[in-house]
């Protein structure tokens, strides 16, 4: 097992360089620089020399592969840059977000796991009945509809029946607060975009939890389960949920990864300040530096993700051994 | 539902016109209370000096002081310039126009403690004038006429001039001069004042989470006796309009600065009735629409006449403005400025016609006589909805009613300026031109071809030479006699640019918000030391 892990961080390595490579360039392609979003994109005088100026400072003027080099080099000594828009140091602009993505990703994930177990099962093991169609109507909504969309819904339904209700239209806060800070005031921001995003999210985990359940049902084991005589709950607990996890956990683990970095729209819709936002800003303002360390951050959560899952996959179903 | 009561619109708009109910009598301003505020762009640094956004502005500028401003209880005058760090009224110039001397007030301190002096403020404009090589400083082209800045003493500052020019004074009150300590730039250098704070202005900085708030509070003492009202504020970075629309409407925010479609203040005026207040205002930026001088047939001033003649910029007034933040009907000039055409000298250029059959004729004359009668080009748009689309889409709508065929490139901000500055590779662009102070010797540099904002690719010395004459007037009359002069060459005799519609500014707030008004710029009155609440409203 130790000797997997390792050879998937070594597979890691490249994985890494060529995203690395592949990001550095396709950003370049793009026309346009910082410098000209920044002191010519406002309408206001703009002096070429000031913006030449600013691409020498920014070693936009360097030599690509110097350009190159600079990004790369800053692994090796943990400098990852600046911010070509703020200045400020990258690691800064990241793990101020990074907080909140992860705690938005942990919520959503919660509701999600709340939502799909439980009425994965449900669907499961009352195949065809009333209730099976009800929670396959539910799920297949939760997919079709896309979470920015009801995160918008949300906000104007809380506006509207707020003000109808008591005579003042209310909204999420929209500027973070630490829930160690004050946790009633940070529940009440993040627990809509957690609800949104949880429910297409657990309209996915759903359906993967009933398919995979349904077919364990069917096997042998069950079956010999069954004839024992053991209670039907204890069969479905002990003996078929476990087995039938196992999709359902990549599904999980895979989604979370893509909730720490790719909540783009649903955080601007909530005005949440986390990494899908930045991600967004960093690429309209044309900041190279920082849109690189984003895209690698999110590779890297996607390696480890899937080193995670497949190490879970070993606890989860000891027949499977990696070597 | 409710719907949209126009009446009581007009009675809010009117009642921002008359000054009820925005500032109100100095008696009846009340202490206390935080105002929040949305803020729809991003901080680059802290540094005014630098930057040109209203990102940066609207949440650092109440930390700064000026030297002179813009009177922060009357925005609307293009004229009228009050002292901030001066003492008494700004001063007229002496020496034939060439010398400025302003008092500057004793017992001001910044925010650590140190006093303030002429060597401040000195060492601050030398950094704004005459930067050192490799320190960037985005205004000193406006300031070409300053030949020395002095402090003979610690009250007194010297602009020196090498000519006179009526465009030193509103350069000078440019809200983005922040007034730096000496002591600052000494010891950390001219790059400290991007990432820190130190200022002199009504809100002492508090703390700053980077895409989420700026967070100041009152700084007790502040020069302006009695000022600030408020305890503190916060600006809340919200880059979604829809989001800033929300948070006024659900009271997390009780204003947005910059401005909101006309819809948006509908919707808030019906959502909310007189718990919202809407202040309304000409705004000093226009689209252009440029044509590529290096490009055929647009290096041919028929085609480019043609162009202009067949927009109905009256009629697109009256209806553009119901949907978009545009409306006045202007030239090179802010409407209504004193150096301003007026409606009978704009009628005489080319393109404000009263007579639309009259104008597209010629324009189908022109093209034909230009040999481009089934003209086909594509207008390059930037992809923002408000207004550069929906101007866009008016444009392209009003040159297919004069028979050509145009079709729109809409493209994100970054390659809309690559395609602008680089590649040039555009027949017609949608161009912008957006200032703070109204300062219109300075402002219409934007239709000089060496201007380092003009993307339309052409000399015209005729142009430069009226445009340098203007520069060493000193008197209105002749200012005015001279951009009219360059006003007729620029839109009409070359029509280089077409001046499409200026901005309207909309900005509807909670009614509790008073002492701010609405000025013609969002860059303008920011500093929010006359801003009080309205507990009785709340």
């Amino acid at each position: 097992m130790y000797k997997y892990i390792i050879k998937r961080v070594l597979l890691a390595i490249p994985t890494l360089f060529g995203a690395a490579l592949l990001v550095f360039f396709l950003l370049r392609a793009i026309p346009g620089d910082v410098c000209e979003i920044r002191l010519a994109g406002t309408g206001l005088y703009a002096d070429p020399a000031e913006i030449e100026l600013c691409r020498d400072k920014l070693g936009l003027n360097d030599p690509m592969i110097v350009q190159f080099w600079d990004f790369v080099s800053g692994y090796f000594t943990w400098d990852l840059g600046d911010s070509m828009w703020t200045g400020k140091p990258i690691t800064f602009e990241i793990g101020l977000r990074f907080k909140l993505s992860l705690q938005i990703a942990i919520m959503a994930t919660l509701v999600a796991i709340a939502i799909a177990i439980p009425l994965g099962i449900i669907s499961a093991v009352k195949q065809d009945t009333w209730m099976d169609y009800a929670v396959r109507a539910f799920s297949i909504a939760g997919i079709a509809i896309p979470s920015f969309w009801l995160g918008i819904i949300i906000i104007l339904g809380l506006l509207i029946v707020t003000q109808h209700w008591f005579g003042a239209p209310w909204m999420p806060p929209i500027d973070y607060v630490s829930p160690f800070e004050d946790p009633l005031r940070n529940m009440s921001q993040l627990i809509w975009p957690a609800v949104a995003t949880g429910y297409r999210y657990s309209a996915v985990a759903t359906r993967m939890t009933r398919s995979a359940l349904l077919e364990v049902l069917r096997e042998d084991y069950v079956r010999t389960a069954r004839s024992k005589g053991l209670m039907e709950r204890v069969i479905i607990n002990r003996h078929a949920l476990k087995n039938a996890l196992l999709p359902v956990v990549t599904i999980i683990a895979i989604e979370f990864a893509f909730l720490i970095g790719g909540l783009v729209v649903t955080e601007q819709v909530f005005n949440l300040n986390g990494l899908g936002k930045l991600f967004v800003e960093s690429v309209g303002a044309q900041d190279f530096n920082l849109t690189q360390q984003l895209v690698m951050l999110v590779v890297l959560i996607f390696v480890i993700t899937n080193l995670v899952v497949d190490i879970l996959y070993a606890w989860l179903d000891p027949r499977i051994r990696y070597s | 539902m409710k719907r949209f009561s126009p009446k009581l619109a007009a009675v809010a708009v009117l009642s921002c016109a008359f000054g009820l109910g925005v500032g109100g009598p100095a008696a009846a301003q009340e202490r206390g209370g935080v105002l929040n505020f949305v803020v729809g762009s991003k901080i680059p640094s802290y540094d005014g000096h630098r930057e040109t956004t209203f990102g940066m502005i609207h949440p650092i500028a109440p930390f700064y002081s000026l030297l002179i401003r813009v009177n922060p209880d009357n925005p609307q005058s293009a004229t009228d310039f009050v002292c901030d760090l001066c003492e008494g009224s700004v001063p007229k110039p002496t020496e034939g126009g060439t010398k400025y001397t302003f008092k500057i007030r004793s017992g001001v301190k910044f925010h650590d403690g140190a006093p303030l002096s002429s060597a401040d403020i000195k060492a601050t404009y030398d950094k704004i004038i005459f930067p050192p090589e490799g320190v960037p400083s985005a205004r000193k082209a406006f300031f070409k006429m300053v030949e020395s800045v002095e402090a003979p003493d610690s009250t007194t500052v010297v602009f020196k001039l090498k000519f006179p020019s009526g465009a030193f004074i509103p350069a000078l009150a440019t809200p983005f001069n922040f007034v730096y300590s000496k002591k600052d730039l000494d010891a950390h250098g001219y790059e400290w004042h991007g990432k820190n704070i130190n200022g002199s202005g009504p809100f002492v900085f508090v703390q700053h989470q980077p895409g989420s708030f700026v967070e100041g509070k009152r700084n007790g003492n502040y020069h302006h006796s009695g000022q600030p009202y408020l305890d503190g504020f916060k600006a809340i970075s919200a880059p979604k309009m829809a989001i800033r629309l929300n948070a006024i409407r659900g009271d997390r925010a009780a204003i947005e600065f910059r401005g909101f479609p006309p819809k948006a203040r509908d919707d808030l005026v019906n959502a909310l009735g007189d718990k919202i207040t809407v202040q309304e205002s000409d705004w000093n930026c226009v689209l252009l629409s440029t044509p590529n001088q290096m490009r055929e047939p647009f290096d041919d001033p028929r085609v480019r006449q043609a162009l202009t003649l067949s927009v109905d910029r009256w009629a697109g007034s009256k209806y553009l403005s119901e949907i978009a933040i545009v409306k006045t009907v202007g030239g090179v000039v802010f409407p209504n400025h004193p150096l301003a055409a007026n409606k009978d000298e704009l009628t005489q250029l080319a393109g404000y016609w009263t007579d639309l059959n009259k104008s597209r004729a010629r324009a189908t004359q022109l093209l034909k006589q230009a040999g481009h009668s089934d003209l086909k080009f594509e207008l390059n748009n930037r992809g923002v909805d408000q207004p550069y689309k929906v101007v866009g889409t008016w444009l392209i709508d009003q040159w297919r009613q004069a028979g050509l065929n145009v079709t729109q490139r809409v493209q994100p901000t970054p390659p809309f300026y690559a395609t602008l500055r680089k590649k040039k590779d555009f027949d017609v662009s949608v161009d912008f031109n957006c200032q703070s102070v109204i300062n219109p010797i300075a402002d219409i540099s934007k239709f000089l071809g060496s201007a380092g904002n003009n993307y339309g690719n052409y000399q015209d010395q005729v142009l430069e030479d009226i445009y340098n004459e203007l520069l060493q007037t000193g008197d209105e009359a002749g200012q005015r006699t001279l951009i009219r002069k360059y006003e007729k060459r620029a839109l009409d005799e070359m029509a280089h640019l077409g001046v499409t519609l200026w901005w309207y500014k909309i900005n509807p707030h909670r009614s509790y918000v008073k002492g701010w008004k609405i000025a013609p710029s969002h860059y303008l009155n920011q500093q929010l030391d006359n801003v009080w609440l309205d507990k009785s409203l709340m």
